[in-house]
């Protein structure tokens, strides 16, 4: 009977069996069903997501000439929570670093994420990678991520092209597509063409074991995508011409635009002082990027778009252009000039007088100006001075003055053609006239330009009166056109007065300020500038184009500070136009002279 | 008849034997997906764990065959023998034997390791059914009572000073023979509260669990009958179990070693020591847990085969299971184990022998504690105590000593018809 009792317990032994049983599969079912937090974790440990980082695109000149490729760098990675047990001195000798710069470099690190990479090291060279690559097994936790870095073969055009940089907290933010680390275009054409240069990221995502070893691609690579090259872009900028206007601009402060007028497309760029764009890339731009912006002679600073100057007299067709459409100017008025007793402008010239509208551009003679002015704004078809006035700036402003003209980069500023409220505001209401702003009529006073919208406005002399907006990008990759993006504007003047016009700029470069640069076989049309400065010398000015019919190239030269238009801006313009027509200088003395001044 | 009755093949339980061959062909197949490497892809290579696995499963089917072999009786009889020269080895890997990773419990022969505490379980096994199929047994005698924890204490302790506490722990494992044997219900009631009352103690600190006694015993006395012997026996009962609850927490910060409390405080979410204590049940249960329902195919699991789970192959056995089988794979196996354990009661239920039906408890009790705290701990459900799961880990001396404390059980079965 006892036994029979305890034979029964066996019913006990095996419900604890069962029972534990029931809540292991219990357990498991949690595990393994329920909660998916342990395959994410699963993840986490085995699963390395490497972005492939695309190259940029390359850039080319207008005639296939390389501008700017990609050398490959790499950037050393770490995760902080698979770093052990190194051999920190040996690893600081590797890279070259400071064992205090290990420590603080770890901590930052740690202080982002123990469990996500981040940069230890940026851009380490090919050969510090060649000696790493060999010991990476020792370093568990550290890895390198293939990068590119910008090449300049021949250091030109810094403002144009503009440079690349590590993206921001406040881009990461505004733009999922960035993330730290990540390279952006930050000024010139990197950035306005950022989104076409950058290409597309990939993603590789490969498998570690325990200690960091990489033991294969995820699923074969089924997940993978590979990183998409940026595309290339094809420049309407003459690499030869840009770099020839450097060589003659070195030395001076100033800027060299010019433009094809019949397609607005930019030939040459560029802003002297200028750097070498290598300077700015990779682990050395912070420092040169400090020193440059240190410098007095502000190298950084893009003139060909941010400067913006006083026209002085190569604004005088624009009055003039106005005046003949207003109807109070035609090639049969006259006006007297007493020279430098003139009033209230007096004339820097000896010339005829009385004297036309061409004698008057091709002598820059201010009296004349001044008095077209006077009889626009006191033009009795309008009620007042204030309307004529307004018609008068929306005239010049139609000819691509006082607002950005929509070019493809960045950092464009409007110049200036002062609204009629801006007088109000300043002399009362009704209480200025022609005599108060007089200075406009000859391109100084409040009329700011950029080089830009002076080579453009040389566009719309050349095309009798339109533009295209310009433009430095004729293609990206070598099929897609971006021609469409840039649109005709038409000036609010007749094409028949910019004849006139044009015929006072050729006797401008024929007899006239400019005659003793005129090139051999070709008929330049221009007109020089000599633009007052309150802060120092005043400023050498020039704005041409070339052929006089069936013009090609459009230009506007500034050079700071250096006096008359005619001594350095006008040389080299002219300089200029020959070496992009005939492609060969053959006045060496002049180009001698201009690459040799030294102005500051 | 009679030859029937001689040939041991007709009479063995081929049920258990099947179900041990499916668990170490499972164990052989996970210990190969545990360490697989490309370079090194035959099963025999005995550079890697599961070639020698493979050396040791078929010695033990050897083993096997020559327990079957053996006269029945040769176990009873010289069950205190086999007892004795156990112990003795056991005394001497003390003194001659080497240490691996902390526990001084290895003999090392020529290249191999061999391991007496394995040994020891069947070896105790065998001389616990010996006293207790004796003529002279009462359950109420002192000395009955005695000599079974004297049996099982002089392995425990031994195995204790060798410093491998999982293998010393699996001799309270015995208390469920001594259950059947007659030992009071109560007293396995106590040992669950005793377990219970050491947990919670661990985990909110003594004086909660101490005040928590004193309420319930207030309850008690509010309901019980108030005669004198009652409340005597119930002051007593509460002054034991507050002396109890402060002893624990004694032994536990002075007694145990440092990673064994904190492998109990992480098991009671005291501690969340991932990189330490914490990190072998944390990539456990990453390992298991990442397995899904229908896991991730075999050779596929990469927190095992890229050694994020340390010990995969022997005592963390189980992730491989879990990750590449998922929970079907999983719930398979503790049904084939459970199946498995209520087989070997059942039989031993059947037979006549006390010496073989005590022997099959015993089988019953070892394999089910090393299946408890195995698996358990996988899963993060008790501390982490390294013992191996039954057939399925890799390791030569365990594999060999379970098949043979299995063996023994089967042989004694196919003899059950003999005359006593």
């Amino acid at each position: 009977m006892a036994n029979k009792s305890l034979a029964s317990r066996k019913q006990t032994v095996i419900a604890i069996f069962v029972a534990t049983g029931i809540i292991f599969l219990g357990r498991l079912f949690y595990l393994q069903i329920i909660d998916d937090s342990y395959e994410l974790s699963a993840n986490n440990n085995v699963l390395r997501y490497v972005t492939q980082y695309p190259a940029r695109g390359l850039i080319y000149d207008r005639n296939g000439k390389l501008l700017v490729y990609n050398e490959a760098v790499y950037d050393l990675m770490v995760l902080p929570r698979q770093v052990k047990d190194i051999d920190t001195l040996e690893f600081c000798r590797l890279l070259d670093i400071t064992p205090e710069g290990f420590v603080q470099r770890m901590k930052k690190a740690k202080d982002y994420s123990r469990f996500k990479p981040s940069l230890f090291e940026k851009q380490i060279s090919k050969e510090t990678y060649g000696y790493l690559e060999e010991k990476m097994y020792r370093f568990p936790g550290f890895f390198v991520q293939p990068r590119t870095l910008r090449k300049y073969p021949d250091p030109m055009g810094a403002h144009l092209l503009g440079y690349v940089g590590e993206v921001n907290q406040s881009i990461i933010d505004k733009d999922t597509y960035y993330k730290s680390g990540d390279y952006i275009g930050i000024s010139g054409i990197e950035k306005s063409y950022e989104e076409n240069l950058r290409g597309k990221k990939g993603i590789k995502i490969r498998m570690v074991d325990v200690h960091n070893r990489e033991v294969g691609s995820f699923q074969n690579g089924l997940y993978d995508t590979l990183a998409v090259m940026g595309n290339d872009l094809y420049l309407t900028i003459d690499a030869e011409l840009q770099q020839y206007g450097e060589q003659l601009m070195q030395g001076k402060m100033g800027s060299v635009v010019a433009i094809e007028p019949s397609s607005g497309e930019i030939l040459a760029f560029l802003s002297s002082p200028t750097y070498d764009p290598n300077l700015l890339v990779g682990r050395v731009r912070g420092k040169n990027f400090s020193e440059l912006s240190k410098d007095p002679v502000k190298p950084l600073l893009n003139r060909a778009m941010m400067g913006q100057y006083p026209p002085g007299s190569t604004f005088k067709m624009v009055n003039d252009l106005v005046g003949l459409q207003e109807g109070v100017l035609d090639t049969h008025t006259h006006y007297t000039c007493q020279g430098p007793g003139s009033s209230p402008i007096r004339c820097t010239h000896n010339h005829q007088s009385p004297l036309d509208v061409y004698v008057a551009i091709q002598q820059s003679c201010n009296p004349f100006h001044w008095q077209v002015y006077r009889s626009i704004l006191n033009n009795p078809r309008r009620k007042n001075v204030k309307e004529n006035y307004t018609a008068w700036r929306n005239h010049v402003m139609s000819m691509g003055f006082g607002h950005k003209l929509g070019t493809d980069m960045q950092f464009e500023l409007s110049g200036n053609v002062p609204p009629a409220e801006k007088f109000d505001a300043i002399y009362g209401k009704g209480r200025w006239n022609a005599m108060t702003v007089r200075s406009l009529s000859i391109g100084q006073g409040e009329i700011l330009v950029t080089p830009l919208q002076l080579a453009n406005s040389a566009a719309v002399m050349a095309n009798r009166g339109h533009y295209i907006v310009p433009h430095v990008v004729k293609s990206i990759g070598t099929d897609k056109s971006v021609k469409d993006k840039f649109k005709k504007v038409t000036s609010t003047i007749e094409p028949a007065y910019f004849e006139i016009a044009v015929e006072g700029m050729r006797q401008v470069a024929t007899m006239g300020t400019a005659k003793w640069y005129q090139i051999e076989d070709i008929t330049m049309c221009g007109k020089t500038g000599t633009a007052e400065n309150p802060h120092g010398e005043d400023h050498s000015l020039f704005m041409a184009f070339a052929p006089a019919d069936n013009p090609v190239i459009a230009i506007a030269v500034i050079v700071e500070n250096s006096g008359f238009g005619s001594t350095w801006a006008l040389p080299i313009a002219s300089l200029m136009i020959e070496k992009y027509i005939k492609r060969e200088v053959s006045r060496k003395e002049v180009e001698e002279k201009m690459i040799n001044g030294k102005l500051y | 008849m009679v030859r029937e009755r001689n040939n041991v093949f007709n009479n063995i339980d081929w049920t258990l034997v099947i179900i041990y061959l499916i668990l170490v062909l499972m164990g052989w197949l996970n210990i190969y997906a545990a360490v697989y490497n490309e370079d090194h892809k035959s099963i025999f290579d005995l550079s890697q764990s599961y070639g020698k696995q493979m050396l040791w499963i078929s010695t033990s089917l050897f083993i096997g065959l020559v327990i079957l072999l053996t006269d029945a009786r040769f176990f009873s009889t010289f069950a205190y023998l086999i007892y004795g020269i156990t112990i003795l080895s056991l005394i001497a890997v003390l003194l001659v034997g080497s240490e691996v990773s902390g526990s001084k419990s290895w003999f090392e022969i020529g290249g191999f390791r061999l391991q007496p505490a394995e040994f020891a379980k069947f070896a105790t096994n065998l001389a616990i059914a010996r006293f207790f199929s004796g003529q002279h047994i009462n359950v109420r005698d002192f000395k009955t009572r005695v000599i079974p924890l004297i049996l099982l204490g002089i392995p425990g302790l031994l195995i204790l000073l060798q410093n491998d506490t999982g293998s010393a722990l699996v001799y309270s494992s015995f208390i469920l023979v001594l259950y059947r044997m007659g030992m009071s219900g109560n007293l396995l009631l106590a040992g669950a509260l005793v377990v219970l009352v050491a947990l919670s103690t661990l985990m909110v600190g003594h004086i909660y669990v101490s005040g928590l006694l004193v309420i319930l015993a207030g309850l008690l006395f509010a309901f019980m009958k108030r005669n004198r012997r009652n409340i005597i026996n119930l002051m007593a009962l509460l002054a034991l179990g507050i002396g109890f609850t402060f002893s624990v927490e004694y032994v536990v910060e002075n007694f145990l070693e440092e990673h064994q409390k904190t492998r109990i405080n992480v098991l009671l979410g005291k501690e969340l020591d991932l990189k330490g204590a914490g990190y072998n049940v944390n990539q456990s249960k990453i390992a298991i847990g990442s397995g899904g329902f229908l896991g991730k195919g075999y050779l596929n699991g990469t927190q095992t085969k890229y050694n994020f789970v340390p010990e995969q192959s022997t005592d963390f056995i189980f992730c491989t299971v879990g990750e590449e089988w998922g929970f079907v794979g999983s719930l398979v196996i503790i049904v084939l184990f459970l199946y498995f354990l209520i087989r070997i009661i059942n039989l031993a239920e059947r037979q006549r022998s006390d010496f073989s039906r005590i022997y099959g408890y015993g089988v019953a009790a070892i394999l089910f504690f090393h299946f408890m705290i195995n698996i358990g701990m996988t899963i993060g459900l008790v501390p982490v105590i390294g013992i191996p799961l039954p057939f399925f880990s890799y390791g030569g001396s365990s594999l060999w000593a379970f098949t043979i404390l299995l063996f023994i059980f089967i042989k004694q079965d196919a003899n059950r018809n003999a005359l006593l």
